[in-house]
């Protein structure tokens, strides 16, 4: 192993845990802005105040892994998001209209409130749908047909599903009351849709992909593997078992969450082991894809150095806002 | 209309509505950080209730500027698919390294800044707003290398498939407009805060709806103008000095100058044409072109006629940098004007506000978003004046070609106009409502760290 072989892994892992954290920190905001327009205006605020302080910091995991995917694997951003301009700009558009409606809904007149609070939830849906539609067509390798295009519309409804689970989670955790007991109803919701949904995309990638194929469902490898379909089933009928018992109300609110997130940590490893060394399925390798060893080294010391730090204030910042959400105040 | 255009349209429609909003954030920053310390020091609420109302436009303008930041962050990809292939060795890792030194910096303590008092000391309260406003001027400092770099590359070779790479990052950093233009844009900056806080604060007052607060936010904007303008002016002179010995096709073009001549005057008007390569309606000063930019009545500033490619001229297009740079200048000379006789007539009126006379309070109201006029317009100048190159010099735009077809980014483009043209009319709509509306102060904290206060 030299630095040329050794880099583009390190940057894939490290473009793979952004890509992870995004989808699970903005996760949950984006899950809590599709569940806005069930709630009544106060819960609104008390579920917006929930996830406020986090949100901006959430965003910037996204800007790191196409940041990353842009600057370590130009050849792939090329092709990646050559092929899903059009979703892109649409997620683009649906982020844009969520995080200024944070600020306007409670910062413009009164009456335009409601307005606002439509442009985060729509927001919200239209980011989430986007990504869900981004995702099916990359796991499928970006190839051109009906049948990929149904899947990807599929997985554009099922990924707002995913994000639903994890935004009630979130919001069973850090709310009470009628709030909290509302959040339980709509995890129940979204989990069978969950449930449809890791089952498609656990499927679809071995269909589409020989490799991929080969990777998973050879002995003794599968065995080997098994754990992880396992696991995951066991964490999301652990989640729904919860949601039954009146416990998540309160000690062990943190624990349907928890689970959510270890649904989608399970999957990302799934996902990563299909896809290794690709960057894009069966078409091009990280090897391929990646900038000059110099380029890379050069980001490698940065992000040794930031990224430990980056973690470490993160990790404050969330322990300054723990606990139950109380109303947003500037100090 | 070919992809190339759009493309190019596109980016700059975007850019130019990102860069709106972190020229405010990045010196509202340090504002706000100075608000607060004021507070700390003289207990005066009325500094609270400055830091308080100018945090809510803080909130908003780096809300709007995260978001059309992340759709930049998409662009360099999809917009210039080429950038990366050729120059990706020096962009790459400069980008990245503001992602991790600024992007997560301002975003993570910037929650803290905004909803943690109460939660954190006072002092760990300052510590988040201080890396908030640092975070935004690194920020700054990366992107403004890139940027540099492209007008005056340093520090790399070319491969012979094109590619570029880094032999000296001090080389690539520090190139040699690196400074200036820093410089330049931070106080740019600057103004444009000075006059937002200096134009919303007369608007509070021309309504009846000033508060303890807005005497000394109207004082600290017209302090901070009427000393940063002649900074800005110098620095602009040898930013422009700069530019004379990098790139004296834009110069010439800023200054309409067509032949090569000594002693040339400052253009005040004129409509410079491309087709007969000359100006109409000139009105200009004798000399005054070459002292400024020679130091020497009698200097002499190349002409355009001496720029020619293979394909006959090729120089920047004209109007643009010499109309871009007029507004630029003009809208600095009514910043001198503004702010110096306000900061005078305030102190002759005791730094009473309401005894200002109306007339000066609409003039600084009108000026409220002057800074952005000045900033885009001088900015304008020195991207257009670039052209037609990428990197000046080495890389042409059209080298670059966009792989996306034409129409799609042409329906993302009307669709990214017209969601930033709405948001442009809600945020100085918004601006001017918190403006009117009394600031909360209810729930005022001690000065002391919480848990002692009680």
């Amino acid at each position: 192993m030299n630095w040329e072989t050794t880099l583009p892994i390190v940057f894939m892992g490290l473009m793979g845990l952004s890509m992870l954290l995004y989808v699970v920190l903005d996760g949950y905001d984006l899950g809590v802005g599709l569940l806005l327009h069930r709630a009544t205006d106060d819960q609104k605020d008390t579920m917006i105040a929930s996830i406020g302080p986090f949100w901006d910091a959430n965003e910037t995991w996204l800007v790191l892994g196409v940041g990353i995917l842009l600057i370590a694997f130009p050849k792939a951003h090329g092709m990646v998001l050559g092929a899903l301009y059009l979703p892109v700009a649409l997620m683009l558009v649906g982020l844009i209209l969520r995080g200024v409606a944070f600020d306007f809904r409670v910062k413009a007149q009164a009456v335009r409130k409601p307005l606002w609070n439509f442009a985060f939830f729509a927001g919200s849906g239209l980011a989430a749908a986007a990504q869900g539609w981004m995702l099916g067509r990359y796991i499928t390798g970006l190839q051109e047909g009906w049948i990929f295009m149904v899947f990807a519309a599929a997985i554009a409804l099922l990924l707002p599903a995913a994000y639903v689970l994890l935004g009630a989670g979130w919001l069973i955790m850090k709310t009470e009351g009628e709030l909290q007991r509302h959040a339980v109803k709509w995890a129940k919701l979204a989990w069978v849709p969950v449930l449809i949904g890791m089952g498609l995309v656990s499927l679809a990638t071995p269909v589409v992909s020989e490799t991929v194929r080969g990777k998973w469902f050879s002995m003794p490898v599968f065995i080997a593997l098994l754990p992880i379909p396992l696991l995951t089933l066991t964490a999301l009928v652990g989640a729904r078992a919860m949601l039954n018992s009146q416990r998540v109300l309160g000690k062990l609110c943190w624990l349907p969450f928890t689970l959510t997130v270890s649904v989608f940590v399970l999957g990302a490893i799934g996902l990563a082991y299909s896809l290794f060394p690709y960057v894009v399925m069966d078409r091009l390798t990280i090897w391929q894809a990646a900038s000059a060893t110099e380029a890379l080294a050069v980001i490698a010391i940065g992000c040794a150095i930031t990224v430990p730090t980056i973690l470490g204030y993160t990790v404050f910042s969330y322990r300054v806002f723990w606990g139950k959400a109380t109303a947003l105040r500037y100090a | 209309m070919d992809a190339l255009l759009l493309a190019r349209m596109q980016f700059a429609a975007n850019i130019t509505f990102h860069i709106l909003f972190p020229t405010i954030s990045i010196a509202l920053g340090w504002t706000l950080l100075f608000f607060r310390l004021r507070w700390l020091k003289t207990h005066d609420e009325a500094w609270l209730m400055a830091y308080r109302f100018w945090t809510k436009v803080f909130a908003l303008t780096f809300a709007l500027g995260v978001v059309s930041g992340i759709t930049m962050s998409f662009q360099f990809g999809t917009n210039w698919p080429g950038y990366m292939e050729r120059i990706g060795n020096i962009a790459g890792p400069l980008l990245g390294y503001e992602v991790l030194t600024a992007f997560f910096l301002e975003a993570t303590f910037l929650g803290v800044m905004l909803f943690g008092h109460g939660r954190v000391s006072e002092r760990a309260h300052l510590v988040a707003t201080f890396l908030v406003a640092f975070g935004t001027t690194m920020s700054a400092f990366w992107i403004l290398a890139l940027n540099s770099w492209m007008h005056t590359p340093a520090g790399h070779g070319i491969r012979e498939n094109g590619e570029f790479f880094v032999q000296s990052w001090a080389a690539v950093i520090f190139n040699p407009s690196f400074p200036y233009r820093l410089v330049h844009v931070l106080l740019a900056s600057g103004l444009t805060v000075a006059f937002v806080l200096a134009g919303v604060s007369a608007w509070q007052l021309l309504k009846g709806k000033a508060n303890a607060s807005t005497p000394k936010a109207l004082r600290t904007g017209l302090t901070v103008a009427a000393v940063l303008i002649p900074l800005q002016i110098l620095a602009g002179d040898l930013h422009g000095l700069n530019t004379l010995q990098h790139q004296p096709q834009k110069v010439a073009a800023m200054e309409g100058i067509w032949e090569t001549e000594r002693g040339a005057p400052l253009l005040l008007f004129a409509v410079p044409d491309e087709a007969t390569r000359s100006n109409h309606f000139e009105i200009g000063i004798p000399k005054l072109a070459a002292l400024i930019l020679k130091h020497d009545p009698e200097g002499e500033i190349r002409g355009l006629n001496e720029f020619k490619g293979a394909k006959g001229y090729e120089h920047p297009p004209v109007k643009p940098l010499f109309y871009g740079f007029r507004i630029m200048v003009g809208t600095g000379m009514l910043m001198l004007a503004f702010s110096w006789a306000g900061l005078w007539l305030y102190r002759r009126r005791a730094w009473v506000a309401q005894k200002l006379p109306r007339p000066l309070l609409w003039g600084l109201a009108g000026m409220s978003f002057s800074g952005w006029v000045a900033t885009v317009s001088g900015w304008y100048v020195t991207e257009v004046g670039r052209q037609p190159f990428m990197v000046f010099g080495l890389l042409r735009v059209d080298e670059l070609a966009s792989a996306v077809p034409a129409p799609m980014i042409a329906l993302t483009l009307a669709l990214y106009v017209t969601l930033y043209l709405a948001l442009l009319v809600a945020y100085v709509g918004v601006v001017k409502y918190m403006a009117e509306k009394p600031v909360e102060m209810h729930d005022a904290p001690k000065t002391e760290p919480v848990g002692s206060a009680a």
